[in-house]
């Protein structure tokens, strides 16, 4: 019994403030990863990640195969989109998705045939060692891969760190959030996938050391990690201390390191990397199997749902599906949460798909959650600074977005929000901080957004009249130059009276009306009959499209409009 | 040296201009509404102070004491401190027209700020010499600023808190002057100047 | 008597030399104000304040000539920075100029009536419609800024406004109400007791 069981690193570092909310995890935490049958509908939005949307490289009409690219990653920062079972595509066009606001995205619809047959597979790369690292890469952004810890960043753009190389790579298996339990399963049945994902990442990014941070109340997950991780020594295995958000990137690196990383620089720059455990599993399938992004673990969770249960679910099912297949809703659920009770949000409809940062459906009845006073005023006590893990003062935010005043917001440091709730959750006065949060950070990119189109608009409007007075001169010139001629020819006797029209016009054989001047007088009958004809027309037309249910311009142009989304 | 440093920390603290003297309040209430302004303010007032008080006591040490003129005093004083205003005007409206336009009628107004003209009268009632003139004006220029740029913070968050009808705006701004006044009573007998 | 005269004269006329010298030296061409009111306006160039575009109307506030309340495209959010870079108390919109948008338009032409007269082409202020004589016209979406002075000079009626959708990345969150919050005075509507 001389060398028992392997024991977990304590963590050496604290966090500042968080909370430890009801865990609430018993309800799945032993229910082991169920892959979920094949469904005869899926949806896949092209916008499932940070950065770029993808752009559709099929039509509708077209016969996939499983893994086949259905929509490629256009910049730098953005993943491609992959079929999650072998069909046919039905319709390219906006579909609800999973979304606080309820809106609608352009998605791919795929209609199952039930084969679920593989597309070609891209090549497997067992010994990845022989592969460069910016081929990999190459192969992480082919497969679509994103963080699956919610925050669904490419992996390839994140794992980008130039020539730096970065010593140190951090497993993320925290999973702070109560209820969710996905990664705590995956780490229990998968370790071996997640180490040998891990190895590979370590030699993609050159690092020599990886640190496994998992919360201390998975024991059963950090033995797993413990015994696959035995042999190599580079595994360090790290018991951290049970408390919301310890999972946060940047909370998970003070922790294990004790390096605060400031918002605009990356953890690379500090010989750090940090990945979920879930996106090495992917990594790991991506190159030794050639396999993209096509499903993902989702824990079905909540005292509202019939069969809480941890299923493995394709990306693009619709989460009504993965409800039914978990045993249905129980009487009295009033609310489907994507994400867990903190950082998730309420959805407006479960006919919306599964999409890459789907970790944990929550259905919860009234009497599952505390109750949600009505807010009163701030007290100033403070005691959200105390808690906020990102060590800002949420109640100056709070005073400033409430008075709209988002210089000073952005001035507080806005945008190192990570939004984990912990604000509100403390607040004696049960304000909805996060939400003011939320609200400053979108107002602040829309008025960033109306600058910059606003200074775009003035450019052109500048360039406009710079254009028009060139025309007038150069029209000036011209006429100047005639008069003259026309001097000399009538010294010289003959008469030559006729002014020819000036091929300088740009407007062809159109005259501009620069100061409002209308035609002649005799014109306005003409004019007035050509108006009424074109009325009469648009209105038939309109009466046209109505009755064949087609769609008028504006329409189209709100489809257009809304099919490229703006960067 | 200690008398310097006692200067100072007089002006500064103990006999504040503004919160114990009661001078310049029209700034004072009138550019604290955001931090940025009253900074400006405050290095604006800061320049004149100085200036203003070098020049007074130049002025009454080599033309009016000598010429037996001292009645003119407060007329001469008036008029140095007016150049001296004009002058840091045209220099803010090269150097900011942004902060010209922000500090608005409240740059001229540095002329009628009764802590400019109380410095260089003090000045000369209590006989200092050319560089406890200096940095008296200072000092005083510098407690100024101090309490502006203090209570501009203060009313900046008050701004947008939630305050009773009646109160809001000037009301509840003076009711925070007086408070930090009452503060500043705290220093009250440290150093006699 | 007479030496106090000369004197005051004296110095008088010195100060006045010297005001004058530096007011050469720091002389400021234009009127850079008008660029920073102009960058804070929206730039549809539409006409509504009164003045021919945007920058004539920026120039009018920097001359004191124009209130800050003049531009319906900029709505309260313009007049809200106005107010804050000069200082001055924000005012409700002004409603002869018409209402704000709640919504952010966009031209629409019909293309099935547009019969290529390119009277709107002329009317557009930032060239956003493409098109020639006897071609068909179209509006080009990214650029057009919604200002509407395409609607009136079509002879057909072919062209509407529709709302712009933003889509995912342009998603605003709403504002969080709170039950117990007094009613929050807008600029168009100041609290009532």
């Amino acid at each position: 019994m001389s060398d028992s069981a392997p024991r977990p690193i304590p963590a050496p570092h604290a966090f500042h403030g968080g909370l430890h909310p009801p865990e609430n995890k018993a309800l799945t935490r032993d229910q082991p990863i169920k892959a979920m049958p094949l469904q005869s509908c899926y949806v896949l939005p092209l916008h499932m990640h940070i950065g770029a949307a993808a752009q559709a490289v099929v039509k509708v009409g077209d016969q996939v195969g499983k893994g086949q690219v259905l929509a490629q990653a256009t910049d730098f920062v953005s993943a491609s989109v992959h079929a999650p079972t072998s069909g046919t595509i039905v319709d390219i066009s906006p579909h609800p998705i999973a979304h606080p606001g309820g809106i609608s995205a352009p998605s791919i619809l795929l209609q199952a045939d039930g084969e679920d047959r593989w597309a070609e597979r891209m090549t497997p790369w067992v010994d990845y060692q022989d592969i460069s690292p910016a081929q990999l890469r190459g192969r992480l952004r082919e497969a679509g891969i994103v963080g699956l810890g919610g925050a669904v960043f490419p992996t390839a753009a994140k794992m980008a760190t130039g020539q730096t190389r970065v010593p140190t790579l951090i497993l993320n298996g925290a999973e702070c959030e109560p209820y969710i339990t996905c990664d705590d399963r995956l780490m229990r049945e998968q370790p071996e996938d997640i180490l040998r994902g891990a190895a590979i990442a370590m030699y993609m990014i050159g690092a020599e050391r990886c640190l496994i941070g998992i919360e201390d109340n998975k024991p059963e997950a950090i033995a797993a990690l413990l015994e696959a991780s035995r042999s190599d020594p580079r595994f360090e295995v790290f018991s951290v201390p049970t408390r919301y958000p310890a999972g946060g990137e940047k909370q998970l690196i003070k922790v294990l390191t004790n390096i605060e990383v400031p918002r605009g620089r990356r953890a690379s720059e500090f010989g750090l990397l940090c990945l979920n455990v879930a996106t090495v599993v992917a990594i790991h399938r991506a190159v030794t199997f050639g396999e993209p992004m096509t499903d993902r673990i989702v824990t079905v969770t909540g005292e509202g749902i019939a069969r809480p249960e941890n299923l493995k679910v394709r990306i693009g099912t619709l989460m009504s599906d993965v409800v039914a297949e978990a045993g249905g809703y129980r009487p009295g659920v009033d609310r489907l949460i994507m994400g867990g009770p903190m950082m998730g949000f309420a959805l407006h409809s479960d006919e919306v798909p599964v999409v890459k940062a789907t970790n944990c459906l929550l259905a919860l009845r009234p009497q599952d959650r505390p109750a949600e006073p009505a807010p009163q005023p701030c007290i100033r006590c403070s005691l959200c600074a105390e808690a906020c893990p990102a060590d800002l003062l949420p109640q100056q935010l709070y005073w400033y977005a409430r008075a709209k005043q988002f210089d000073r917001v952005v001035e507080y440091n806005l945008f190192d929000c990570i939004e984990c709730g912990v604000c509100s959750a403390v607040c004696p006065s049960h304000l909805p901080l996060v939400d003011y949060y939320r609200f400053a950070k979108t107002e602040v990119w829309a008025q960033e957004r109306e600058k910059s189109k606003a200074n775009q608009a003035r450019e052109r409007f500048e360039f406009r009249n710079e254009r028009l007075e060139r025309i007038k001169a150069e029209r000036e010139a011209a006429l100047n130059k005639k008069r003259q001629a026309l001097a000399a020819k009538t010294t010289a006797a003959t008469d030559d009276a006729s002014a020819a029209p000036d091929s300088s016009d740009a407007f062809g054989s159109y005259k501009p009306a620069s100061n409002g001047a209308e035609a002649p007088a005799s014109m306005d009958a003409a004019v007035e009959a050509a108006r009424a004809r074109a009325k009469a027309r648009r209105e038939a037309l309109d009466a046209d499209r109505a009755a064949a249910n087609e769609q008028t311009p504006v329409q189209a142009q709100q489809k257009q409009i809304s099919k490229s989304d703006p960067p | 040296m200690t008398e310097y440093v006692l200067i100072l920390i007089s002006t500064v603290l103990v006999n504040n201009f503004v919160l114990v003297k009661f001078l310049g309040l029209c700034p004072f209430f009138g550019v604290s509404k955001k931090i940025e302004t009253a900074i400006g303010m405050s290095l604006a007032t800061t320049f004149v102070l100085t200036l203003s008080a070098i020049a007074s006591y130049l002025t009454e040490t080599f033309i009016l004491e000598p010429l037996g003129l001292t009645y003119l005093r407060t007329i001469m004083f008036i008029v140095v401190i007016a150049v001296v205003v004009n002058f840091t005007e045209m220099v803010v409206r090269k150097t900011s027209p942004l902060l010209h336009n922000v500090l608005g009628i409240y740059l001229p107004l540095i002329t009628t700020n009764c802590a400019v003209l109380g410095v260089a009268l003090l000045n000369v009632q209590q006989a200092h010499n050319f560089v406890e003139s200096a940095l008296y004006g200072f000092g005083a220029s510098v407690g100024f600023s101090m309490v502006l740029i203090l209570f501009s913070a203060l009313r900046e968050r008050i701004n947008v808190a939630d305050v009773p009808l009646a109160f809001e705006g000037v009301p509840i701004a003076l009711i925070t002057a007086g408070l930090m006044a009452l503060g500043f009573m705290g220093f009250a007998g440290m150093v006699k100047v | 008597m007479l030496t106090a005269i000369l004197v005051a004269a004296g110095l008088v006329l010195a100060f006045g030399i010297l005001l004058g010298v530096a007011a050469q030296w720091f002389h400021v061409e234009g009127n850079p104000l008008a660029e920073k009111i102009d960058a804070i306006l929206p730039q549809t160039q539409c006409g509504q304040c009164g003045f021919t575009g945007c920058k004539p109307y920026a120039e009018a506030i920097a001359t004191g000539q124009a209130d800050i309340n003049q531009c319906p495209p900029g709505g309260e959010a313009t007049i809200k920075n106005l107010a804050d870079l000069l200082g001055v108390e924000p005012k409700p919109l002004n409603a002869k100029n018409g209402e704000a948008k709640t919504v952010p338009l966009l031209a629409v032409i019909d293309e099935a009536v547009c019969i290529g007269c390119t009277k709107c082409i002329q009317a557009c202020p930032v060239d956003a419609i493409l098109g020639a004589a006897k071609q068909m016209h179209t509006v080009i979406a990214s650029e057009c800024t919604g200002c509407e002075l395409c609607v009136a000079p079509c002879p057909v009626d072919c062209i509407d406004m529709a709302p712009l959708d933003t889509g995912l990345a342009g998603f605003r969150f709403p504002e969080p109400k709170l039950q117990d919050d007094k009613p929050q005075a807008t600029l168009a509507e100041p609290a009532h007791v």
